[in-house]
């Protein structure tokens, strides 16, 4: 018996959501009493390029896997190679397209977006974009767990974890990717997985203002976001837009500027650690969802943030 | 060129989230229901511009009771074709994705598409679930689609950017915002939707997963208001208080 970790690489090393998805096996394994084993594909950068989670044992796909049909293949084989009576991924793009073919594969009950191990016989996940809750019971013999980013972190026990080469018949790819058009190519940490975010809405009244809004950001190391109007006039791209129809984050710090707070915003970033809010209107919503109130300007208030920030370096 | 789109219910996105019976079950009193938005802006609003531009046909198709009629009406009204309503309450979205392609298998679908995710339960799984289910191609989040004969081009949301992916028909995909822009229908929409057909199958399936009960976060403690005078405190107050700076 084992849990089987689905751990996803970009440049031959564990994504951030694949060693999320092999601390959570690690922490259920230990739980369960079993092994934690990963199942690995393509190129590896070096030994340690899989973290030291937990996971003692990988099996390792050495060829490129091309689609999520043929991942599915390879993950199902894996598991049951490995005798996996729960299969863990990350709940990023790559885990979306991935986790539900193999649930499909192996006949087995999905939970999707998973925030803590289970308990009690059911596992905890979010429901209504994070504005509640839900406790689920897997009804079949085996479950697949996708694991929310940033809500159960990256584990380093300091182990490593031994290699075993591994091979499956993958069929033939459906999907080949083409290209790649980078969002930004500023080499901001990815929103969905940033842990401190700067966003703002249309409090900063145009597209040439944000230049103070992206100084925090760089001074603090943050990702930047923005509320939906804003994305929707163009001011900013598409990506950085955040609630209920947008992302949803949990950073552990979300400072939001000229954002008024309106329940479909706060649904994407509600579940972030420590929420600053900063706004001329003392009645806006969103202080009711904060921890720390500024009531003032955002262009006064913002460079006075980054003077601070950098302050703090020197 | 026949499209089919999954279309589900989700309550309107301002309301109360409560629950009843013990915490078992949402309290859908005084709630309103909407199409879930990524279904009809994104997927739907797409499948009728390809319709218009290339031909064929679009239906759409929900796993749910009666109670759901009223949002396929909308969504004839934009300007699907048919629809195809599976009359059961749903358990989970392994339970969804079997009704969908218990229907779906052989009637020669090029794409079907399903919106990112509902906005009551997020898992965003039915769509590959109906993938592997259908044992065909799939593109999650797409922002973009283009259909050229036997292949479709798409554009899909990854880790710092967009990914540009062929697919090989049939496939599946899930539609994210950039695909299309919402479209409101008009009185002409409104009128023929009364008369499209809407059929109405019954079908049973397995299920994966139930809910055992919901809970509410814990409240927020009260904000701190720290001076705009005194902006740097704040910083201070995230690095020693806080630590998360
Ligand atoms: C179905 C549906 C889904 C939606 N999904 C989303 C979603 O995913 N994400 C989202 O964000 N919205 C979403 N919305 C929109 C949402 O309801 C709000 O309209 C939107 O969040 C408001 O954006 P905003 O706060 O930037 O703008 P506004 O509501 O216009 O607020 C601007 C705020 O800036 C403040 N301000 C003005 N000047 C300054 C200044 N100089 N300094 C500081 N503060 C200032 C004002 O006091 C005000 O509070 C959705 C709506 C619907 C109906
Ligand atoms: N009951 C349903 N009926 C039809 N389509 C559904 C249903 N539930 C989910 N879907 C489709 O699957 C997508 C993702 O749903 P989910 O996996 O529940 O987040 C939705 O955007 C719909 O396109």
């Amino acid at each position: 018996m084992s849990v089987l970790a689905i751990i996803n690489t970009q440049n031959g090393s564990a994504t951030k959501s694949g060693l999320e998805a092999a601390s959570y096996t690690a922490g259920l394994a230990a739980q369960l009493g079993t092994d934690a084993v990963g199942i690995v594909a393509g190129p590896l950068s070096s030994a340690d390029a899989i973290g030291t989670t937990g996971i003692t044992r990988t099996l390792h796909h050495e060829g490129a896997v091309q689609d999520s049909g043929q991942w599915a293949k390879l993950a199902a084989a894996a598991a049951e190679a490995a005798g996996a009576t729960h299969v863990v991924c990350g709940h990023d793009h790559f885990g979306r397209a991935v986790a539900p073919r193999v649930a499909v594969r192996i006949n087995a009950g999905l939970v999707a977006g998973v925030t803590h191990l289970p308990e009690g016989g059911t596992v905890r996940k979010n429901v209504f974009s994070g504005k509640a809750m839900a406790d689920v019971a897997v009804t079949t013999d085996k479950a697949v767990y996708t694991v929310t980013p940033n809500a159960f972190g990256v584990a380093t026990d300091g182990s490593t974890t031994a290699l075993e080469a591994f091979s499956a018949d993958l069929g033939a790819a459906r999907e080949t990717v083409t290209g790649f058009e980078s969002a930004s190519g500023d080499g901001q940490v990815p929103l969905p997985e940033a842990e401190l975010v700067v966003s703002a809405g249309r409090g900063l009244k145009g597209p040439e203002n944000w230049g103070i809004v992206e100084e925090l950001a760089t001074a603090l190391g943050a990702t930047t976001a923005c509320s939906r109007p804003v994305s929707d006039i163009g001011w900013r791209p598409h990506h950085e837009h955040v609630g209920q129809t947008g992302i949803t984050i949990r950073p552990n710090l979300y400072i939001a500027a000229g954002i008024s707070g309106a329940i479909q915003h706060l649904a994407g970033v509600n579940q972030s650690k420590t929420i600053v809010v900063i706004n001329t209107d003392p009645e806006a919503p969103f202080f009711k969802a904060a921890d720390y109130g500024i009531v003032g300007d955002a262009f006064e208030v913002l460079p006075k943030l980054t003077a601070a920030a950098h302050a703090l370096d020197s | 060129m026949k499209l089919l789109v999954c279309m589900s219910q989700a309550p309107d996105t301002t309301s109360r989230i409560a629950f009843t019976n013990d915490d078992r079950e949402f309290d859908s009193n005084g709630v309103q229901y909407i199409v879930n938005p990524y279904d009809e802006w994104y997927a739907l609003v797409r499948a009728i511009e390809l319709k218009e531009q290339q031909g064929g046909t679009v239906t759409t198709i929900t796993v749910g009771g009666a109670q759901c009629d009223p949002t396929i009406r909308k969504a004839l009204a934009i300007g699907a074709d048919d629809a195809v309503r599976i009359d059961s309450e749903p358990t989970d979205a392994m339970q969804v994705a079997r009704l969908i392609a218990g229907y779906a298998n052989g009637k020669g679908f090029d794409v079907i598409l399903c919106g990112k995710e509902t906005i009551d339960h997020n898992g965003a799984v039915v769509p590959a679930m109906l993938a592997e289910l259908l044992d065909c191609g799939f593109v999650a989040n797409a922002t973009h689609l283009d259909v050229n004969g036997s292949e479709a081009s798409v554009k899909r949301e990854a880790a710092g950017g967009e990914e540009n992916v062929t697919v090989t028909l049939p496939m599946v995909l899930s539609a994210a915002k950039g695909m299309a822009e919402q479209r409101i229908p008009n009185m002409r929409g409104i009128m023929s939707a009364r008369t499209k057909p809407l059929a109405v199958e019954a079908a049973t399936a397995e299920s994966g997963s139930r809910i055992e009960r919901f809970a509410l976060p814990p409240e927020k403690g009260a904000c701190k208001i720290i001076d705009a005078e005194n902006a740097a405190e704040l910083i201070r107050l995230l690095r020693e208080e806080a630590k998360v700076i």
